[in-house]
């Protein structure tokens, strides 16, 4: 065993790769073989009479893509609402997390990480269900809003087009506040860990300065928490970008991108138009991933 | 803490952070009490009235327990692969420098940055390709990438943190490499393995985004559970299979967290 | 009779930097052997070329006669006593001083006995079920000096292990190590950036600076006798006189160095003595050090010197912006035989 030792402890090249190649040829055949076969079905076509896939490259399914009115409905409702939430998610996480680090006390502020991650730690479908009873015809969200009064706002706004529909659990809106829901522990921690790095002696050399709170947050807070923004943004984008079954269970009538893949890969058998679709997030993704690295997102994270 | 006084939150400040805080955990809460309603067609809420029966009800059904199998043992398998490649990655790349170390870094973090769906529709490119019958193995194949990406993300970080200094201690009163992993490396890193092994069974019990494009006719509970969203049967019964799904995801993930915290302190 | 360590023109390069730049040297059986020098200048390295915990890129190590340079930690004759003294938190004080017995494939009973003794030997007896954590700096730095001598090394390697203590228990530990060493008559090899801990406890000090070894000599030889200006400077202040008032003082072109303990204050009117050399300044700043004190004059073509000069009524007339004279032997000023190339 000694021997062994001594042989591997002379050569570490070899003991590195004795142990990565086993954990390397998993990846590179189930996960990279898999890449690459939905790139190569990406410049592959299906033909229209047989439904069958023709096996010669082509960019005639990456053009069907962009260029077909309906898919680029889909592209750009994807991306709208990726942004939308992104914005969202933004805005509701700066005050609580901003609480969390420069007010409250150590244990409250123990208590609020513990909070903002235990949502995290819920299962993803049930959280999705859990949204689909509250916003249903006759579930809590209404029956608050009728307490309140506010039933018929609640009707007239869905009555809007653009984000309303039969009801809120089918509506774009609906769909809207469960993405927020989702993502806004993502946003929240990175931006807490962000602003946590925000010395206190600034914000008290900009109140010395005669700065009122609003202003200090302004100017000297905001700007210098933007990387954690950054970051927590990334994690809104992509998952939003990428998602399907929440579009299916709070959904619309209108296609997200997700859904459009999986359903070009069921009842249609499309692989190529859904391998295709699968790369529009993708490159999305990198772009806003560059973007992201320039507001120091990577920092951050 | 007269320091305090300048600095003092507003009541708006405050009332938005803990009502933002409330708002998060609500929806969890209302499933709980949507598993106890007695009525059986639609989401009414205040509910009706509350019962124990719909638990009894979910016991009974045949299918629920298929799912709930099928599930439990992906979960395991997948679980076991990652522990082991998953420690087998971090050992190889807790320390030093090689060539491809970076690309390597690059990708392990591509099964968690890129979204599931790009996974899912990779991985059935892949089986159709090669014309492979989804089932168990197709999965578990689906589940253990990310399952090893996690437990080598909980391993390395606490492999790194380990001082150099105790393995050549280790090695300089006369123990081989092989003696140092067993008496130094392995005892140290135990909670981390146990906290990534963990996490990972949580989020492979869990998993739907990936798992719906690669299991052909199985179905895990969560895809149970999604079919029933669409075509329900006795609504009720959905909720407590929710309430089930939580408690076996949650309680792992709690106490991995209570593992790493105390590791690390 | 073999060297117990040698060193044979070893080489450790990381990219670009020359940790260890073509070393070579012995360490005698039995020497307490000091490797000196600011950090970075490869003593540290060396060391750790002679654990086994970097090999070289070229040359050899020898321990006893022997070629070891390819052989892992556990196979040679050494043992380490770290910087953070590496104690391993999840083994009692017993465990960890017992662990060489162990992997060794002692008995237990047996292992538990002999560590038992050696804590005994460090007065730790009563420690021994406690965790490294509830000990204080002084008894862990004592468990890993047990841990590394219960194996019986004929070699015995300390990294810094004085330097996290503060002075008064460090003064002891210098104490305790030298009578240690006296008593077990094995080979240390002690590495320090402390130029006076490396002199009070050394045989023999080995000056490192930029990878490469300066000088190697004893302590009272490097200090009277520098060879080098880094030398000089490092071990016991010296003023370094280079250029031309190097040539105006001594007549010389080389450089010399000149300890501020041999410097004289005398009145700039007085005359000079038989076979001294002199020169005149103004007083820049004076520092009291007790016992004696530390004169900064300046001269007139801009360098500084250093005078450390005891405390007598006489120096009361020199006040800071006087004018003075320094004056110093002849023989006092040695000459360097290298300037550093800094």
């Amino acid at each position: 065993m000694t021997a062994l030792s001594t042989f591997l402890y002379r050569r570490p090249t070899l003991y590195v790769a004795l142990l990565l190649i086993p954990p390397l040829l998993w990846f590179g055949t189930v996960y990279l073989g898999s890449l690459f076969t939905l790139l190569a079905q990406s410049i592959y076509s299906i033909d229209e009479f047989t439904a069958k896939i023709v096996y010669e490259p082509t960019l005639a399914t990456y053009k069907q893509v962009v260029t077909q009115r309906a898919n680029v409905d889909i592209i750009l409702r994807t991306l709208s609402m990726a942004i939308a939430v992104t914005i969202a998610c933004a805005a509701i996480a700066l005050p609580i997390a901003n609480y969390m680090v420069r007010y409250a006390s150590a244990r409250t502020r123990a208590l609020f990480y513990v909070g903002v991650m235990l949502p995290m730690w819920m299962s993803y479908l049930v959280k999705v269900y859990a949204w689909r009873l509250i916003l249903a015809k006759q579930g809590i969200l209404s029956w608050l809003l009728d307490t309140v009064g506010l039933g018929a706002a609640l009707d007239a706004v869905l009555r809007l087009p653009g984000i309303g529909g039969p009801s809120l659990s089918s509506s774009y809106l609906g769909m809207f506040i469960v993405f927020v829901y989702m993502w806004l522990p993502f946003m929240i921690l990175p931006l807490a860990a962000a602003l946590e790095k925000v010395p206190e002696s600034l914000l008290q050399a900009s109140a010395d300065l005669g700065a009122r709170p609003a202003q200090t947050f302004r100017t000297v807070t905001l700007p210098l928490a933007l990387p954690g923004l950054a970051a927590g943004s990334v994690f809104t984008f992509s998952l939003t970008l990428g998602d399907y079954i929440i579009p299916s269970v709070v959904g619309a009538p209108g296609y997200f991108i997700g859904m459009m893949v999986y359903q070009q890969q069921g009842t249609a058998g499309n692989i190529p138009l859904a391998a295709a679709f699968s790369v529009v997030p993708i490159v999305l993704i990198m772009i806003y991933l560059s973007l992201a690295k320039r507001a120091g997102a990577f920092d951050a994270l | 803490m007269r320091s305090r006084r300048w600095n003092q939150p507003s009541l708006g400040a405050r009332l938005a952070a803990y009502a933002g805080l409330a708002f998060m955990h609500l929806p969890v809460l209302v499933i709980i009490l949507y598993a106890f309603t007695t009525a059986d067609r639609t989401y009414e809420f205040p509910p009706p009235g509350l019962t124990l029966h719909w638990f009894a009800a979910a016991f009974a059904r045949a299918d629920i327990w298929e799912a709930m199998r099928l599930s439990l043992s992906v979960a395991a398998v997948a679980t076991l692969l990652a522990i082991l490649l998953g420690s087998l990655t971090a050992l190889g790349m807790a320390r030093g420098s090689f060539r491809g170390k970076e690309s390597i870094t690059v990708l392990l973090v591509l099964p968690i940055a890129l979204p599931g769906i790009i996974t899912g529709i990779a991985l059935l490119a892949a089986i159709k390709s090669a014309r492979i019958d989804p089932g168990f193995w197709t999965i578990v194949a689906g589940h253990a990438t990310f399952c090893i990406v996690i437990v080598y993300n909980n391993v390395v970080a606490r492999l790194r943190r380990m001082p150099q200094s105790w393995i050549e201690a280790s090695m300089d009163l006369g123990a081989d490499g092989w003696q140092t992993f067993r008496h130094i490396v392995l005892p140290q890193s135990a909670t981390a393995l146990l906290a990534g092994g963990m996490l990972a069974f949580a989020l492979s019990f869990d998993e739907i985004i990936v798992t719906l494009f690669t299991a052909g006719h199985d179905r895990t509970l969560p895809i149970w559970f999604f079919n029933e969203l669409f075509r329900p049967r006795e609504r009720p019964i959905t909720n407590v299979v929710a309430v089930v799904v939580m408690i076996v995801t949650f309680i792992p993930i709690l106490l991995a967290y209570r593992l790493t915290r105390r590791g690390s302190a | 009779m073999s060297a117990a360590i040698e060193f044979r023109d070893v080489s450790r390069v990381y990219g670009e930097v020359r940790a260890v730049d073509r070393v070579s040297l012995t360490v005698q059986a039995g020497e307490f052997f000091a490797m000196l020098g600011p950090s970075g200048s490869g003593k540290t390295t060396c060391l750790r070329l002679v654990a086994g915990f970097e090999t070289p890129d070229s040359g050899s190590v020898l321990l006893n006669g022997r070629d070891v340079t390819d052989d892992p930690p556990y196979a040679r004759a050494v043992n380490t006593v770290f910087q953070d003294y590496a104690l391993f938190p999840h083994m009692s004080v017993l465990e960890n001083v017992a662990y060489g017995p162990r992997v060794r494939g002692q008995r237990k009973d047996d292992w538990r006995k002999r560590a038992g003794e050696m804590l005994e030997l460090v007065q730790l007896g009563h420690f021994a079920d406690r965790r490294p954590a509830q000990l204080s700096g002084g008894q862990r730095q004592r468990v890993s000096l047990a841990r590394a001598l219960i194996n019986q090394p004929p070699v015995l390697l300390l990294d810094e292990p004085l330097g996290a203590l503060d002075l008064k228990l460090r003064e002891e530990m210098q104490i305790e190590l030298k009578n240690l060493q006296r008593r077990l008559g094995i080979t240390f090899v002690f590495v320090t950036h402390d130029q006076g801990e490396a002199l009070s406890m050394a045989d023999r000090v080995a000056v490192f600076n930029r990878g490469k070894i300066e000088q190697l000599d004893t302590p009272r030889v490097l200090y009277t006798k520098p060879t080098t200006a880094f030398v000089a400077r490092f071990v016991g202040s010296a003023n370094v006189v280079t250029g031309e008032l190097a040539q105006r003082l001594s007549g010389r072109a080389e450089p010399f160095a000149v300890r501020a303990e041999n410097i004289r204050l005398r009145a700039p009117a007085t005359a000079p003595g038989g076979d001294t050399m002199s020169c005149i300044g103004d007083v820049a700043d004076v520092q009291y050090h007790g016992a004696m004190s530390r004169w900064q004059v300046r001269l007139e073509s801009g360098e500084v010197f250093a005078a450390a000069v005891p405390d007598t009524n006489a120096n009361g007339e020199f006040r800071v912006g006087a004018r003075v004279r320094l004056e110093w032997s002849r023989g006092d000023a040695v000459p360097l035989t290298a300037t550093e190339a800094s």
